[in-house]
């Protein structure tokens, strides 16, 4: 297959789909490693997961219960506060044996799970594409007002508190963001390549940059370079999509141990 | 006289049972008040009535309405990587990096992981103190710090004086706290 076919009509959408996602999920990653709730990231993309299964079989859209269970994974991360990684484990594990159990039950929910294992990047279409699309737009407009929140939050953590906010709402506003983004992530690249592009580019970012804009400038990058890797070798070699773009940002990985910093 | 910025009065303070009080005190713009006393006197539980992560038992903590606040905690957040340089830090407080005090002035391009424990914790004071806040909450500024170091706190600190804006140091350094208080408050368990 040639690179004209590659980037022939019929992969037009699922490269747009794939490319917002490969530069908004690294940029929301650099907060996430900032907040250390990167295992959050997993386990709000398998509690995603679960969702599309469940909606495969009470026959709703897999997508709009897949944004429903990561809105209410993000609610219940909220309400437990800064639990930590005990409660994000329970997420994963928790996503992971519905997902599972509820993919035995029916065929279509069999093929889902598969797909939601492997990627389903290039069956993705018009209506991924709005969806991905709305998400940018809204990130694009919340970010420059959640950003100084958050980090404000991080490094002055009784800041909002002793101001006489003592549950801001950024926080949640972030948590959403974050877990609806990781659903439709989910459903486009799979469970593990979502969470590969909220973890790895911003691993490597932190390492490298200096300063926070050239973070997120690192991180975008990174994750815009390897998907455009993947995209074109998963066709060329003719491979499921999610576990190649998984294998290239590993290899974007290796940049964190060549580096002296 | 004019409302105090802070005003606590007869404080018992403490999270299942008392810790501390009662205590009682003021502070006012343009004046830097510190709270002495051991390490485990419950000073930091005052700092937490005031913000209202410690339990009031008896007293009254009162603020001026509409007070910003800025506060500087016991131990900073530190990650074991940072790529955030000085100056991004301190656009996060929006602390002014005009008057940034002369040590910190080379370290507003370093990344916040190269810096020294001092010179962290310098920048963390200066974060709180160059931002518009008008009730600063300093909670053991001198930990980390080097004499040189906290040469330069002192130094800062003064200067705070003449913005009008109030501090409230905590420290079981007295004669830290004696230096550039203008008041002192002993806490006793």
């Amino acid at each position: 297959m040639s690179l004209d076919q590659i980037f022939d009509r019929i992969f037009l959408l699922p490269f747009l789909n794939g490319l917002v996602l490969a530069v908004l999920l690294p940029v929301l990653g650099v907060w996430i490693r900032l907040r250390d709730e990167w295992l959050a990231a997993l386990g709000l993309a398998q509690v995603s997961a679960a969702g599309v299964v469940l909606g495969a079989i009470v026959a709703e859209p897999g997508m709009l219960v897949a944004l429903g269970a990561a809105a209410v994974a993000a609610a219940a991360k909220a309400f437990l506060g800064r639990a930590g990684n005990d409660s994000y484990a329970v997420m994963i594990l928790l996503g992971w044996s519905a997902a599972l159990i509820g993919a035995s039950v029916t065929a279509h929910g069999d093929e889902l799970g598969r797909a939601l294992v492997q990627g389903q990047l290039y069956f993705t279409g018009a209506g991924h594409l709005e969806g991905v699309l709305a998400l940018g737009v809204v990130s694009a407009a919340l970010l420059p007002w959640l950003s100084p929140r958050l980090l404000l939050g991080r490094f002055f953590p009784d800041h909002f508190r002793a101001n006489g906010v003592p549950n801001p709402h950024h926080d949640l506003a972030f948590d959403v963001l974050a877990a609806v983004t990781l659903a439709l992530a989910a459903t486009a690249v799979g469970v593990m390549a979502a969470f590969a592009l909220v973890f790895v580019p911003p691993w490597v970012a932190f390492r490298f940059a200096r300063g926070w804009r050239l973070t997120l400038v690192w991180a975008a990058g990174l994750g815009l370079a390897a998907y455009l890797v993947a995209f074109v070798a998963a066709i060329r070699l003719d491979q499921p999509f999610g576990p190649v773009l998984v294998a290239v940002l590993l290899l974007v990985a290796l940049l964190r141990v060549l580096h002296r910093g | 006289m004019s409302p105090a910025l802070l005003e606590v009065d007869a404080l018992v303070a403490g999270y299942t049972g008392p810790v501390v009080g009662p205590v009682s005190f003021r502070v006012d713009g343009g004046e830097i008040v510190g709270l002495a006393g051991s390490n485990g006197s419950g000073k930091s539980t005052i700092l937490g009535a005031i913000i209202g992560t410690a339990r009031v038992f008896s007293g009254d903590v009162r603020r001026r309405e509409g007070l910003r606040v800025a506060i500087q905690s016991q131990s900073p957040v530190r990650l074991a990587e940072m790529p955030i340089t000085g100056l991004d830090f301190l656009r996060i407080t929006g602390a002014d990096r005009h008057a940034v005090p002369p040590p910190l002035q080379p370290l507003l391009g370093k990344r916040l992981d190269l810096l020294s424990g001092g010179q962290y914790q310098l920048m963390n004071v200066w974060a709180c103190l160059g931002c518009a806040a008008e009730l600063v909450l300093l909670d053991e500024p001198t930990n980390n710090m080097d004499p040189r170091a906290t040469s330069s706190l002192l130094d800062v600190l003064r200067a705070s004086r003449e913005n009008g804006r109030g501090v409230l140091v905590i420290s079981h350094e007295h004669d830290f706290l004696a230096e550039v208080c203008n008041r002192l408050v002993e806490v006793r368990p």
